[in-house]
């Protein structure tokens, strides 16, 4: 039971085979013998979560349990959590226990999950290899000697390693993808405006996407449906029906259940600074697509490649507005000496970000200071559109874009952390999507040689994430990548 | 024009953020490597190119102005570093 999907926990639980409580109690202990080796949760909450198994388990005895009632479940620690401890991975926040649930928080909770703890994160959603917590690095469970990717570091380890069948993550960069890439595991960013924001700590509010880690397309699914749905204390939350983004997974499709789907492959994603490991597995994949019905065809997104200029212009420019509230008033640390109330802005300042954090605060208050916001700010705001246009070009020709999710798979610990650059450059292929708001889903489509997970990342236009979870449930009907599982689960 | 270990001072005294002075020549080299790429937007042509702010081309909604909010004050001044009698406590601004 303890490798098997959400959908699979849900059907045992329907059936009665197996309790809330017993699913908990084997989580939780997973939790406690792989947490030294892995560092996936910053907080684990085994009484709340033992407490809210067994309401489930008594829901079910009513009548009264739904799809995902009794299922346990992780949420990233930037997603607010009433009475159970939100940090960000900050010392700004080490201590800070959120008054209100998230929206998403809250509507996982309605269907009835069973939340276990909060995952380990880069410090403030600002990372791409999980360095940046103040809680410690998380550990790639394939390799522990490397990163697990980030920002949603400890949720993409936690379900690699089976610890959980799901969880949430929150995507402004790549932040889910990137690390499900990584980590071995499906990674789902919706559309933005799909799911609320509403108690998602801001990092870049243009383009902050809570989305979904689980071991299979259909898992993803499942918790998307759950989460999805118009919040009007998020003003930029859509209202659109609801969606059940499984309804086309049990068409009966034939030998070639893909027939007629287009796949586009951008020249853009090929080539120079991309491990040919990597390329090779993407390769397969694509061939795999079109063995089950999918013609290709070539694409050029021609703008993407000013993607990360752009970004690491307009989301650090979000963050140094966002973060601006962290003062030490209201809520988080606050310095405990001080000359006077500037400084004490300073020092607690100083003291409660690290140093990712404040070098993006740096970045975005300098491209929206005066004299620099046209050359820098309104300049990539011109590129966003660049970029948008672009895709949208492309989706006339094809129904998904199909690529590698990050260029490498997970490299050693360290290896790039004192090198902003070249950490940006992770978020090469998966900076787009947030740009343009439109769904990517990155599932493991191969390994290395050494033995490391890479990821397909699977793309389509805005509410297209129904279509992106049926072309990654054929893929995997017909491989079992995702269901391979790290050496570390026996060890 | 590249960034100055000045300009570096004037942004951390912006956004509010103290710096031990042993900080500034790395972090000024970090943030110099950092503009390195950022600059290569100016070489992009963008004429006539619209800004996109946002994902969704969609207005705003407005609601009606009604309070729809209870009273929370107390449970959100509990995280709060100091308080009293319902107010934030912070140095003295005004002597």
């Amino acid at each position: 039971m303890s490798h098997a999907t959400l959908a699979a926990q849900a059907r045992a639980l329907a059936a009665r085979e197996v309790s809330s409580v017993e699913l908990t109690r084997a989580a939780l202990a997973r939790i406690e013998r792989l947490q030294p080796t892995l560092n996936a949760f910053v907080t684990v909450d085994a009484d709340g979560a033992l407490a809210a198994a067994g309401e489930a388990d008594a829901a079910r005895v009513r009548g009264d349990a739904g799809a995902l009632t009794g299922v346990p479940i992780a949420h990233k620690d930037v997603l607010m959590t009433e009475g159970l401890r939100t940090t960000c991975g900050s010392p700004m926040l080490a201590d800070f226990v959120a008054p209100y649930d998230a929206h998403v928080v809250a509507a996982l909770k309605a269907a009835g999950t069973v939340l276990v703890g909060k995952t380990n994160m880069d410090e403030f959603a600002m990372g791409s290899s999980n360095e940046s917590s103040h809680f410690g690095p998380v550990k790639n469970p394939w390799d522990t000697t490397r990163v697990p990717g980030g920002s949603s570091g400890g949720s993409a380890a936690a379900v690699a390693a089976r610890l959980i069948a799901g969880a949430t993550g929150t995507d402004t960069g790549g932040s889910i993808r990137q690390p499900a890439s990584l980590s071995g595991v499906c990674g789902l960013k919706p559309t933005y405006g799909v799911c609320s924001r509403y108690g998602l700590v801001a990092f870049a509010s243009s383009l902050d996407t809570p989305g979904v880690f689980a071991a299979t397309a259909e898992d993803c699914a499942l918790l998307l449906g759950a989460m999805a749905g118009h919040d009007a204390r998020d003003s930029t939350s859509l209202d659109r029906p609801r969606e059940d983004y499984t309804r086309t997974l049990r068409e009966a499709r034939g030998a070639k259940p893909l027939a007629g789907l287009r796949i586009g492959l951008p020249r853009e994603y090929a080539g120079d600074g991309i491990d040919a490991e990597v390329t090779a597995c993407i390769a397969a994949a694509v061939r795999e697509l079109a063995a089950l019905g999918a013609p290709t065809v070539d694409v050029a997104l021609p703008a993407v490649k000013h993607s990360v200029a752009a970004y690491y212009v307009i989301a650090p420019a979000e963050a140094s507005s966002n973060l601006s509230r962290f003062d030490g008033v209201r809520y988080g640390h606050r310095a405990a000496r001080y000359a006077d109330l500037d400084d004490m802005y300073r020092r607690t300042r100083a003291e409660g970000f690290g140093a990712e954090v404040k070098r993006r605060i740096l970045v975005g208050t300098y491209v929206l200071s005066h004299g620099y916001y046209d050359a820098y700010y309104l300049k990539a705001q011109k590129v966003r559109r660049l970029i948008a246009d672009d895709f949208r070009r492309a989706y006339e020709a094809c129904d998904v874009i199909a690529g590698p999710t990050a260029p490498t798979a997970a490299f050693a610990l360290g290896a790039k952390s004192d090198d902003p650059v070249q950490m940006y450059l992770n978020d090469i292929f998966t900076i787009a999507a947030n740009l343009t708001g439109a769904p990517g889903l990155s599932i493991p489509c191969g390994f290395t040689r050494g033995g490391l997970p890479v990821g397909l990342q699977l793309q389509a236009p805005s509410f297209g994430e129904a279509r992106l979870v049926d072309v990654a449930h054929r893929f995997q009907q017909a491989t079992d990548w995702h269901r391979r599982t790290p050496p570390v689960i026996a060890s | 024009m590249p960034l100055t270990q000045d300009d570096v001072l004037r942004i951390a005294h912006l956004a509010r953020i103290d710096l031990d002075p042993a900080e500034v020549a790395p972090l000024h080299a970090k943030l110099g490597a950092i503009f390195g790429i950022l600059d290569a937007l100016a070489a992009i042509d963008t004429d006539g190119v619209a800004p996109m702010a946002h994902a969704q081309d969609v207005a705003l909604p407005l609601r009606d102005d009604a309070v729809t909010e209870g009273d929370r004050r107390d449970l959100y001044q509990r995280v709060a570093p100091a308080v009293q009698d319902g107010l934030y406590l912070v140095p003295r601004v005004v002597e």
